[in-house]
């Protein structure tokens, strides 16, 4: 079972006490924007065998959302960040580099 | 106006715990930036409380005031004093971006008390429920099998568990069930 650490309140929180919100770091194309550009906002997600890195609540407890980058291979989970962000902190990245180098995720690496 | 009364008006179950529903109990919402001056200055005056740690309940003389996320806080207090205290709070809080609501209606509460109250609530949420990590004072929201809930320990070895009051029946037989003789585990305690 996938346990991740809620970056609001500290809380260990198993699977069951938190909510998958799909893709994290998804920049929104709304009203007025390309057809290719809110297709891929709408449509067009991440699927990776490894590194990844996704949004989540923490329904059954504070009620905020984070982000959180982990493996979906070995499930793995490198850390949870503040939903605040464009993107991951540098010290999250360091640590995938170090396990998996040269990986790479949409424009992130 | 029409006589108030509690989810479950009492109800109680004596097993390894004791499991009761308390009656009527006042709670206010607040929600705002809890890092302010104006905020701390609010719960201060209010209940004689300090702000609250990450994850804390603290106890005043006026009532109780438990951390509920970074940007909210639960007030327990007497069931007649809560539209006092919304209208204090209000007040102290004017032209602040925060919002007080009583929602003592919308809520039940349970005291679980006994030697074993821990085992209780270890069964039904995923809660690490041991002495060490659940110390006096320690506010968790989480879930008890299938709603959410809220709940702490007191300083007497009593816990108390917030739910909605719409699932309240629900969560008194689960407590009850969880509480059963013969089905102590006798892992924390």
């Amino acid at each position: 079972m996938l346990t991740l650490q809620c970056p609001y309140c500290g809380v260990e929180a198993e699977e069951t006490e938190l909510h998958a919100e799909g893709e994290a770091h998804l920049k929104r194309f709304g009203p007025g924007s390309s057809d290719d550009d809110f297709e891929g906002y709408l449509f067009m997600r991440e699927n990776p065998k490894g590194v990844h890195f996704e949004r989540w609540r923490h329904s059954n407890g504070c009620g905020k959302f984070f982000h959180a980058a982990r493996c979906t291979m070995t499930l793995e989970v490198f850390g949870t960040y503040s939903a605040q962000t464009l993107e991951p902190p540098q010290e999250i990245k360091d640590k995938i580099s170090a396990k998996y180098p040269g990986w790479t995720w949409r424009e992130f690496a | 106006m029409s006589k108030a009364v509690s989810a479950l008006e009492g109800a109680s179950f004596e097993g390894f715990a004791k499991v009761e529903e308390t009656g009527l109990r006042g709670m206010i919402t607040v929600r705002g930036d809890l890092d302010s001056k104006e905020m701390a200055e609010a719960v201060k005056a209010v209940n004689g409380a300090e702000m609250p740690a990450v994850r804390k309940i603290v106890h005043g003389e006026g009532g109780s005031v438990a951390w509920m996320s970074p940007d909210e806080l639960l007030v327990v207090c007497a069931y007649e004093e809560a539209d006092a205290k919304v209208a204090a709070m209000t007040e102290a809080l004017a032209g602040q971006h925060a919002l007080v609501v009583k929602v003592s209606d919308a809520r039940a509460v349970f005291r679980i008390s006994g030697e074993a109250a821990r085992e209780v609530i270890a069964k039904l949420a995923p809660v690490d429920m041991s002495p060490a990590a659940f110390p006096a004072g320690e506010f968790r929201r989480s879930r008890v099998a299938q709603v959410a809930a809220a709940f702490w320990l007191n300083e007497d070895g009593s816990f108390e568990m917030i739910c909605f009051r719409s699932v309240a029946q629900y969560v008194f037989d689960l407590l009850s069930i969880s509480s059963e003789r013969g089905g102590e585990v006798g892992f924390l305690n």
